[in-house]
């Protein structure tokens, strides 16, 4: 692991302003993947910016009647609120459905969102890889590729992301509020935070350098069914082949988008607007332009199929 | 005398030494954006209190030490294994106030103050923790490197389960968990025994939890 320095921050604000003003400094908080990549030196920050301490770590009612998740929010503590297990079940199932209860128990929800692929030419830093070190090429394109993207990817970058509890949020139309270096505050919508790869697959959100997220809010509650499945090679702690959210409502009207297929949260609006006819139309839509290898070609038979048991089980 | 001097040298010593001479030339204290930015990066060193079982433990270690590494290499606590080093195995597992991590996925820095409890503070050979008994009753290993991993970590999951903290194969979300096998495989998925021990872990497990539902002394 490359040497750092580092400070505890005692104000979101502070911690904002801190990690403008030095070039390479990262934000720590569970630091699951961080550390992990860390010691590969895969990432290489010159200054953590411990914000732990940070009065961050509620979840709060809204005035609208939907609920604020403070960004320290340990994974565990996000799934096993009554709150969320009531009203937001595909969110608890999202998290529960990831990683392990070591893990759950430390990463936040801010760390989860921002967490980075698990695209393994990522990780071996004798690849080239785009998203690490930008502009040495794409090991992935022609390498080995089960595990990765089929659709929204790009030239460049051929990576999933690996999040399950970023899928529910999604679903959710969950909102990002941050903190900037000039202590000005934003509101960004999840559909607007994750980034298209392109052809700088190294940038995965929206966030500017030094931008804090300080919570995650959540609508008011929408009522349907609400279900997360997910696809892997063993029963437990693995990433996703491919993993269907969805919330239906009693019409056959309702919300859903995959995980482990794409860049980000897979969501398409316009194939929601098919469901009442069924889930075919809907599949079809929602995997409109997908550009799969020959080895991860499964992914678009899984999804589809993933996706018909979910609609069937929760109509039923 | 160079065989008695030999014998001394032994291995945890000589990596010891090496950890010693390596903080050694470190900086002095935590410090400040400003030296980062000056892109001076020498080893930076740190202070840091530990609460480990029970008693408090000052420490000064290089920043990037993990609480694992602070455990095994600085206080000797060598029950805690390192398997993997990247929260895959859970051989790490401790319990940080009170809840269950991989001691290998986090820094000593970060817990100035903090209530760790390994291994060696969860039982004695003279007075060993339930799970400890239960797992030699059922014979719950074979090369027993995972074991104290796992028996905090059971520790924690039971905990978990009794404050009605759900997983991914409980049934229903709102209802409180019921303790099954399915439950205990799911909630110890972060362990991992490669001698495959697992039908015997569980019965270990079973036997505790089973006990603690109220069912034996």
């Amino acid at each position: 692991m490359k040497p750092f320095t580092y400070e505890r921050a005692r104000t979101p604000a502070e911690a904002a302003a801190s990690a403008a003003q030095v070039r390479g400094a990262r934000f720590i908080a569970g630091g699951t993947n961080l550390l992990d990549l860390m010691k590969l030196e895969v990432e290489t920050p010159t200054h953590l910016i411990d914000v732990n301490g940070l009065d961050l770590d509620q979840i709060t009612e809204t005035p609208e009647g939907g609920v604020r998740i403070g960004s320290l929010v340990r994974n565990t503590d996000l799934a096993a609120d009554a709150r969320i297990r009531r009203d937001y079940a595909v969110l608890s199932r999202a998290i529960l459905a990831g990683a392990s209860g070591q893990i759950r128990n430390r990463a936040t929800t801010a760390g989860n969102l921002l967490q980075r692929t698990r695209c393994p030419y990522f990780y071996d830093t004798n690849m080239p890889c785009n998203k690490r070190a930008p502009g040495s090429g794409c090991s992935a394109i022609g390498g080995v590729t089960r595990q990765l993207a089929v659709i929204g990817a790009s030239d460049a970058c051929i990576a999933t992301h690996p999040s399950d509890m970023a899928v529910a949020m999604r679903l959710l139309d969950a909102q990002i509020e941050t903190v900037r270096p000039d202590s000005t505050r934003r509101v960004i919508p999840i559909a607007d935070f994750y980034r298209q790869p392109g052809n700088t697959p190294e940038i995965d959100h929206t966030l500017e350098a030094g931008e804090l997220i300080t919570s995650v809010t959540l609508p008011p509650p929408i009522g349907g069914v609400h279900r997360y499945r997910k696809v892997r090679d063993r029963a437990s702690f693995a990433f996703a082949l491919v993993a269907v959210g969805a919330v239906v409502q009693r019409d056959g009207s309702g919300r859903i988008a995959l995980g482990g297929v794409a860049p980000h949260p897979w969501r398409v609006e316009a194939a929601e607007a098919e469901l009442p006819r069924g889930f075919a139309p809907a599949a079809e839509r929602l995997l409109a332009g997908a550009k799969p290898t020959a080895d991860n070609a499964f992914k678009l038979t899984l999804a589809a199929r993933t996706l018909s048991a979910v609609l069937t089980e929760s109509r039923a | 005398m160079e065989n008695s001097l030999s014998i001394k040298i032994t291995r945890r010593n000589l990596l010891k030494a090496g950890a010693v001479s390596a903080t050694a030339v470190a900086a002095p204290s935590v410090t400040c954006a400003q030296q980062a930015a000056q892109g001076a990066m020498q080893p930076m060193a740190a202070t840091v209190t530990l609460r480990v079982n029970g008693a408090a433990r000052e420490l000064s270690l290089d920043m990037r030490t993990t609480l694992l590494d602070a455990l095994r290499e600085n206080l000797q606590l060598t029950g805690t294994k390192k398997g993997c080093d990247h929260g895959q195995c859970g051989a790490c597992t401790v319990l940080l106030d009170g809840r269950r991590v991989n001691a290998c996925l986090t820094l000593a820095v970060m817990h100035d103050g903090a209530e760790i409890t390994t291994i060696e503070g969860l039982g004695t050979p003279t007075a060993l923790h339930p799970l400890q008994a239960a797992f030699i009753k059922h014979d719950g290993y074979q090369c027993g490197y995972c074991t104290p991993g796992q028996i905090c970590s059971a520790a924690a999951m039971l905990e978990e389960i009794e404050q009605g903290v759900p997983s991914h194969v409980s049934a229903s979300l709102t209802d409180r968990p019921q303790l099954g096998v399915d439950e205990i495989r799911e909630r110890m998925s972060g362990n991992i025994c490669r001698c495959g021990a697992y039908s015997n872990i569980l019965d270990a497990i079973m036997d505790v939890a089973a006990g603690k539902a109220g069912g034996k002394a």
